[in-house]
This record gives structure tokens, sequence and C-alpha cells, in this order.
């Protein structure tokens, strides 16, 4: 039997479990003995001009080795997001303005932990205070500008350069508009940023810290230090959640390379909570203007999404993201006239980065919005619309009007089954009971239907697979785990060539010196693009085996398969004879491939998810009773690391809908800044999940699979935005922006009662 | 070492531990940087996410609201003393992998260590019961699907009985916004 599809528990667990795992901050290598901690001095304002930095007093602290300002470094500032406003660059350390809560000022090395906040403390920084710009529509208005001399808030436009088509909803019986805000996330991994670096006498520098991509992270890192590649060497250690906010490297990582050859000793740096809801990176950010238009009876003829997405102080990837919501805009839509366009601002916030779906979540939380408007316009069932308007299975492969070609999909069998596990028809009598009676807790159901792009960007990866004397294989992979388990997994699909047990299998990653490739773990990539490659790579290695067995069995090679039961090479149908196992023959002679996977597209895994909750029509409170999703990546290699991804995606998206906001006041002061203010919600707020199995394979690679990383996040979040709407529908309530937490799902049943809607 | 020390015995796994420490020094880091135990980490500065969580005298306790002087002389438990090195796994442990109630692992220690609190406190415990006792300890990957029965079948209870009943149960969740619903306004 083939352990492929089968539940294998993590190889990883045992030391997790016993010892725990080893993140950059517990590192005890002995390259970073007598390292200095870095503390860094942060902006209180939001936007300010620096006026003075007095760091005498920090000098004179206890265990203070050096304290540093934007005007000792010589490292000049740098285009962080290389196709945003090339006047849009991000200083080091500030030196004249600052431009967002939590921006660095200083830099204070000391010889212990507790040290450099101390010192940090007696930085004196004069500040001038500027005009703070928070509001999306004042940045585009270009009033107060970020960057003078870039005379634009505008870090990069997409599709602004066309007018819109006004003949778009020209034949439309029903056409309905509305503003939808997608708001600021923060990823909040549960480890915070954390780097050590450390200088060798080669003159290369070792930078130990927690990514998503080591060789991402090593190129940018080099690119900022104005160094070549080879300079860099990045180790990942375990990295405890990423979620996207942790890909490549962070402009802090640069500053403690930088700093540590300064001091000429390795230096340390581990973030507070505080300061990683202010300094790491965060997602969503959009102010979405969304207008769709059809028939009575139900077909959606034209759609248009126009996007103000917020880049916070300094444009990094969040700039991109929108390009994603643009390709993704029709969703699973057969819509014949589609439009967009995307307009990226700096504000004075935090940048924003990738988070879980970037830029996808987006996409779909604004046509599923869409769809519902309309079906309420038309007076359809939302269900019943989304079936009628989803691209039928048979138009595969099927280029939209995003401008992408799908590979595969069967949308509508997606809806039909989460509706019937959800029983779907039950859930609509129990809502109109409740609606007779008149109770204060009313019933919500919400549907969403999803297709998102996963693995696109970087398409290739590669594998190297070597079996050892000992019989024991290392795996070399350009992926790189952070909870998703691909220890096991990338043993499983090399096991399934070998016949070799995952427990003898190492599967290593997350060093450039050693894998000299690789794009890390982003964007639902890994399976579909490095899995591939060591699939294909153990693929490969039994061919080799066979070429080298074929003279010592005397045998053809097509007449030699592998006996998984005792990972050996044999003759076809002759039980009994000669074998020789993949370990004897690497006794003879290193037995390894290398290989690389181009699946040169993307994939578009879909889905359909069910929300069922209750709100209390008196105080507003919202309860998530029941999720019901169909997630649709192809055949899943290990069903129960697939679920665990689907579990924390539909959390994530449960929690944006009802919970999470990263909210600033007017003069750019983070009120969420704390664990304490920005609520995720514990094991308390959520229910169990309720998962429904479908698998249509890709064509693109030999797997047939597609991501599922962040399927809960694109699917999860509208369903649960609809179910909440939808309780409150008979009360006249059309749209609540998220999150929708009790205060402004009551203000919208007040506002109902008043005749606006 | 900057300002007045003071000493401090600590019982760390059935070890003695002792050190001169500043007295604003937290447990967490008394046990990651005197001990040398990197299992317990720190994910928040308000309390907030229970990586932290240690057991002291069989209690569970968030070790970063806990000065390491306030522990002198007593008895405290990290992930490392759960499991015998080289030995079985604690049942507690065996269960987080069986379910896969882990990922990236950083909640992990804290999760495992609140969770044998509770089950010490309350040895059969329905689905709810476990929501609400982990409610101090933050996830940000499982979405506590697999953590919630994981502490089921470590408590001997079936884990998918036990999401049925509680899926059929008409009692009254705590809801989500009690944090935030003035922020997110």
């Amino acid at each position: 039997m083939s352990i492929m599809g089968t539940r294998v528990v993590r190889v990883e667990d045992p030391v997790f479990l016993t010892r725990g795992a080893t993140y950059t901050d517990d590192l005890t290598d002995e390259r970073l003995t007598g390292a200095l901690h870095l503390t860094l001095v942060r902006s209180p304002l939001a936007h300010a001009r620096i006026t003075a930095i007095d760091v005498e007093g920090a000098r004179e602290a206890p265990g203070v080795v050096a304290v540093i300002t934007g005007a000792d470094l010589d490292l000049p500032p740098a285009l962080l997001f290389p196709a945003a406003n090339k006047a849009m660059v991000r200083p080091w350390l500030a030196t004249d303005v600052v431009r967002f809560v939590g921006e660095p000022v200083a830099a204070v090395l000391t010889e212990e932990r507790y040290q450099g906040p101390d010192a940090a403390d007696l930085v004196a920084v004069d500040y001038d205070p500027l005009p703070a710009v928070i509001d999306l529509k004042a940045a585009a208005s270009d009033e107060v500008l970020l960057f003078p001399e870039a005379g634009t808030n505008t870090a990069l436009g997409f599709g602004v350069e066309d007018a819109f088509d006004e003949t778009l909803f020209d034949g439309c019986d029903v056409v309905v508009t509305r503003e939808i805000v997608n708001q600021r996330l923060a990823a909040a991994p549960l480890e915070t940023r954390a780097a050590a670096a450390v200088w060798g006498d080669d003159g290369r520098v070792t930078i130990f810290c927690s990514s998503q991509n080591a060789h991402i992270a090593r190129d940018e890192i080099a690119g900022w230090l104005g160094v070549e590649k080879d300079t860099v060497h990045v180790i990942l250690p375990d990295v405890g959640g990423g979620f996207g906010a942790k890909i490549g490297a962070d402009p802090e990582f640069a500053l403690v390379a930088a700093l540590a050859k300064r001091a000429g000793r390795p230096v340390r740096w581990s973030e507070s909570r505080s300061e990683n809801m202010t300094g790491m990176g965060q997602g969503r950010a959009q102010l979405q203007t969304v207008t769709i238009g059809g028939s009575r009876d139900g077909k959606v003829q034209a759609y248009r999404i126009d996007v103000l997405a917020d880049a916070g102080a300094y444009p990094r990837l969040g700039t991109y993201l929108p390009a994603f919501t643009r390709m993704m805009a029709p969703g699973t839509y057969d819509i014949p006239k589609v439009e967009s366009r995307a307009r990226v601002l700096v504000t004075t916030t935090t940048s924003t980065v990738a988070y879980r779906g970037a830029g996808r979540p987006e996409a779909t939380a604004a046509i599923e919005r869409a769809m519902d408007l309309f079906a309420a316009e038309i007076g359809m069932d939302p269900a019943e619309v989304r079936k009628l308007n989803v691209i039928a299975p048979e138009k595969f492969p099927f280029v939209t009007q995003g401008g992408v070609e799908y590979d595969s999909g069967e949308y509508a069998k997606a809806i039909e089954r989460a509706q019937e596990a959800a029983g779907y028809a039950e859930l609509r009598a129990e809502q109109a009971a409740r609606r007779e009676r008149g109770d204060a807790r009313q019933l919500g159901i919400g549907v969403s239907s999803y297709v998102e792009i996963t693995g696109g960007g970087a398409f290739a990866e590669d594998a190297a697979v070597e079996v050892h004397p000992d019989g024991t294989v290392t795996v070399l992979t350009g992926t790189s785990p952070h909870g998703q388990g691909h220890a096991t997994a990338w043993a499983m699909l090399a096991s399934d060539h070998l016949g070799i047990p995952i427990e003898k299998i190492t599967v290593k990653h997350g060093d450039t010196d050693l894998i000299p490739r690789g794009s890390g773990t982003m964007g639902s990539r890994s399976l579909q693009t490095g899995g591939v490659a060591v699939y294909q790579a153990a693929g490969e290695l039994v061919e080799l085996a066979k070429q080298r067995a074929a003279d010592l069995l005397e045998a053809n090679v097509d007449d030699l398969e592998v006996d998984k039961s005792n990972a050996s090479i044999v003759v076809k149908g002759a039980p009994g004879s000669k074998s020789v196992t993949f370990a004897q023959l690497a006794e003879q002679e290193k037995l390894a491939v290398s290989t690389t996977f181009d699946s040169k597209k993307p994939t578009f895994p879909f889905g359909a998810h069910v929300a069922v909750v209750e709100v209390d029509v008196e105080s507003g409170k919202v309860t998530v009773e029941r999720i019901v999703t169909v997630d649709d990546a192809g055949p899943v290699v290990n069903p129960l690391l697939a679920e665990g991804q689907r579990h924390g995606g539909i959390a994530q998206g449960i929690s944006q809908a009802l919970l999470e906001e990263v909210v600033y006041d007017e003069d750019g002061n983070p009120l969420t800044a704390t664990f304490a203010d920005y609520g995720f919600p514990s094991a308390a707020e959520l229910p169990s999940f309720e998962l429904v199995d479908q698998a249509t394979p890709t064509p693109i690679n030999p797997l047939g699979a597609k991501g599922i990383g962040e399927a809960g996040t694109i699917g999860a979040t509208p369903a649960v935005q609809s179910a909440v709407v939808d309780a409150l529908s008979h009360l006249g309530v059309r749209h609540i922006d998220m999150p929708t937490t009790p205060l402004r799902v009551w203000e919208a049943i007040q506002a109902a009662s008043k005749g606006a809607k | 070492m900057s300002g007045n020390t003071v000493k401090v015995d600590i019982t760390v796994n059935g070890e003695q531990t002792s050190a001169d420490v500043e007295p604003r020094l937290l447990l967490a880091h008394y046990l990651r940087e005197n001990v040398g135990l990197k299992a317990t980490n720190i994910g928040c500065d308000t309390t907030s996410c229970g990586a932290c969580t240690v057991l002291v005298d069989g209690e569970s306790v968030k070790s970063c609201t806990v000065l390491a002087v306030q522990t002198d002389q007593r008895s405290v438990t990290t992930l490392e003393g759960l499991s015998p090195e080289g030995g079985e796994l604690h049942p507690m442990a065996k269960a987080f992998r069986e379910e896969h109630g882990l990922q990236c692992g950083f909640c992990t220690p804290g999760m495992v260590m609140a969770a044998v609190s509770l089950i010490e406190e309350n040895p059969n415990p329905t689905e709810r019961d476990v929501r609400e006792g982990l409610e101090g300890n933050l996830c940000r990957c499982t979405g506590y699907h697999n953590i919630v029965r994981a502490v089921l079948a470590a408590a001997g209870q079936d884990p998918d009985a036990e999401q049925k009943r509680e899926a059929e149960s008409d009692a009254s969740r705590t809801a989500p916004g009690f944090s935030t619903g003035g922020a997110g306004a």
C-alpha cells in the first residue's frame, strides 16, 4: 500500500514536544558566543521631523557597548520594493523624518538583554510633529506628502492610466455599487521577528533569522548591505509561524548584520510583541468600491472593482498584492465584462506585506459581497445566484476576464456539496422560523464560492535526494517550512518511490550554503513546486539505481522494479531471485540525484464554504455556530497536514470577519499594538470545523496537487461576513464592514430600523 | 549584571537550580537563560498568549508574568520535564502528536503545560470545558481544532463523539469581540 494519502503523524513532533523547537532566539550556536543584544529606539510619532538626538546618557548606561544613530551608519536608504516610486526609500535608522510609529531611530548594543531597554529609555529624541496621513482617500488627495520629493503619495498604480468603460453596465436590469473595507490585519505569528549575525574571518556574514525564504532573505540582505550574494550565508532555524509576514528579510535583519560588522562582535536581536505589532509588516488594508450588474433572472453581466490599497510608510511587498486582487477579481464566475484598477498609497502607518492569501482574500471578499448584494437586490437565494454564474466544468482551461488561465475546477459541485453537508434547506427553514417568532438570536447563513491562485510567481524548485550506505536518506529542498510539516510530507514523497521508511529520511532546508537555490514557502507553493521536485528526484534516483543494478542483477533495466518492502531493486516477476538494496548501491558509489521541477504555471484551488452564525439582535453579539468547508486542492499527500492547514486558515478567516483589525487614531497612533488590544481568537470563541473533501487534480504537475495553505482565509472570511449580514437581511441590513464587531452589528440594526441600508 | 541581586533556589524539573538574579528577572528568562531550558517561549508582553506557561508547584502559570524571585524555594515544571529523555512521550505530548495539535510549535510548550494542568483539575472535560480551559493560550496555526481533540484524547475521551455532542448542544458560547469591540469600531 502506498504511503501517499495516508494520515502520517509528523516526524518533527517528538523534538517539538520534548525539548521544544529551536527558534532564532533559542540558538546556542557557538558562533554567537559573546553576542551583543540589539535594542531599537523606535519613533513614538507617526510623522515628524527629527530635530535632535541625544545619545550621551544612553552611552553611559550599564552594559552599553554602542549607541548608533542613522548619522553613524554608512548605508544608503533602500527602496524596499523595487517597482515602487523611486523616491520612497527607507533609511535603516531615521535621520530627518519618521513616517510611522515604530520606525527605528537609534540602535543600542548591550552586553546583556535587560540592559538594552534600560539604555534605550535614555536616548532623547526631539521631534517636530508633521500631519499624519491615515485615511486612504486623504492620502490619494496628495495634500500631505510623505515623500515631498516624490510629488505624490501613489507608490504604484495598476490599470490607473485608462478611464473606466462608461458603458460597462449598459443593458443590466440591476446595478448595485458599494464601498467595502478590507481592513488592515496583523499576521501575528507567535514567534516575533528575530535575527542574529556574525562576520567570519573570511569576510562573509552568517545570518540566522526567522524567515519563510532563506534565499530571498539572502538576496535582499546582500542588496541592502551592498555586498555580493555570496558574502551572505542565511540559516533559518525553526520558524514560529509566518503567514506571509516573514517572506524574505526585514530591514532590521540587515541592520543586525551591519551592526555586527561595526561592533566586530556577533549581534542578536529578538523583538518584543509590542515592537512586532508596529514593526512587522501587516496585511490586507484595501478600500474597495465594487459595482455589479446583471439581469433580474440572476445572470451577472458586468463587474467592476476599484481599489485604494495601503502600502504603509515605506512600500514593501504589500504594494504588489493588488495585482493579485485584480487577477482574481471575477472569482469563480463566468462574467462577460470585468474591469479593475488599483492605486497603492503610502500612509504614515506600518508597511504592508503579504498576509495569508495576500491579495486573493481581498478579491474574494469583494466579489462575494457583490454577489450577495446582487442576490438581495433581485430577491434570489445567494447560493442559487452563485451556481447560476460559476464557470462550468467543461470550460476548463478557462481564460478569465482577470487575464489568467484557470486550470481545473468543479465550482458548482463544491457549492452543492457544502450546502448538502451543512443541511442548507433545514438551516433556511430554521432561519425562517426564528424570524417568524422574532427571536433575539437570529440565524445567519453565509455562502462563499472561491478560487485562488497558488504557486504564483516562482514556478521552479530544486530538490536533491541521496541514499547513504547506512540506508538513511537526505533530502534537500529549497522550500522552507514554518509549521507546514515538510519534514514529514517530503519524506513521504521520497519514501513512496524508494520504500525507505520516513524515519530514515532527513529533510534539510533553509541554509543558503547547503542548498544553492530556492524560493521558500509562500503563496501555498511548496507542495506543487518543492514537493513535486522531491517526488521527481526520488523517481530519478530509482532510475539511476536501476541502471547501476542492471549489471549486478544480470538483467535489463526495463525488467527491474523497486521492491518497496525492503527498499531494493529486484527483477520483475522473479520473486526470490537476486536483489540489491539502495543502501548496497550507495556503498559502491554515491547514490544521489539533483533535479529541478518547473511547473511554468500556477494552479487554481477552489472550494465553497457555508458559515452559520447566531446574531443577538439586542446586543449585536455574533457567535459562529458552524463552518462547513469544501476545499479542493487536488489529491492530498497527507490529510492530517492538509486538514491542519485548512483549520488554521478557517480560524484566521473567521477572525478577520468578526474580530481583528489594526486600528490607528487620526494622529497615527496605533491602538492595537499589544495582544491585549489586538484580539485574535482563543479556542473559546471558535467551534470545531466541518471539513468536506474534494479532489480535482490539476494537469500541470505529476501529483495533480494545488496549494491548500490559504484556502481558509480566502473562503471562510466572506462566508462568515455574509452570514452576519444574512442574519439581519430581513431587517433591511445589506452590508456590514469587517470586523463585524457587536458595536457595528448593533449600529447596522439601528440604522436599518431607521430606514437606511 | 546591573543593580542588586538576590539568590534564588528553584527546583526545575526535579533538579535544584540556583542563581543570583536581578529582582526584576522574569521566571521565563530565568528558565531560558539561567537554566538553559529553551522550550518555554515568550510570545507577548501582556500575559495574553500563554506560550510561556509552566507549572509552579503543579499549577499552570504564565512565566512571563512571574518573577524568578517569586518562585524561590518552589518547584517548576517545564515541557522538558514532562517526558523523560529517550523515553516515551508524556500522554499529553503523545496526544498532541497523534491529533496533529501543533504546527509551528511556538505555542506548543505552553499549550501542553496548560492542557496538563486542565485535565489535572478536570479529568473528564467536555469540548466546551477544554475550549474555555485553554482560553489563556493562543495559537495562530491550528485554529485549535486539533488541540482540542488532543486534550480530549489525552483525557480518555473520544474526540469525534465529543465534537459531535458539542455541535449539537444549544449551550451558549463565548462570543468573539470581548476584547476589541471598542477598538474595532
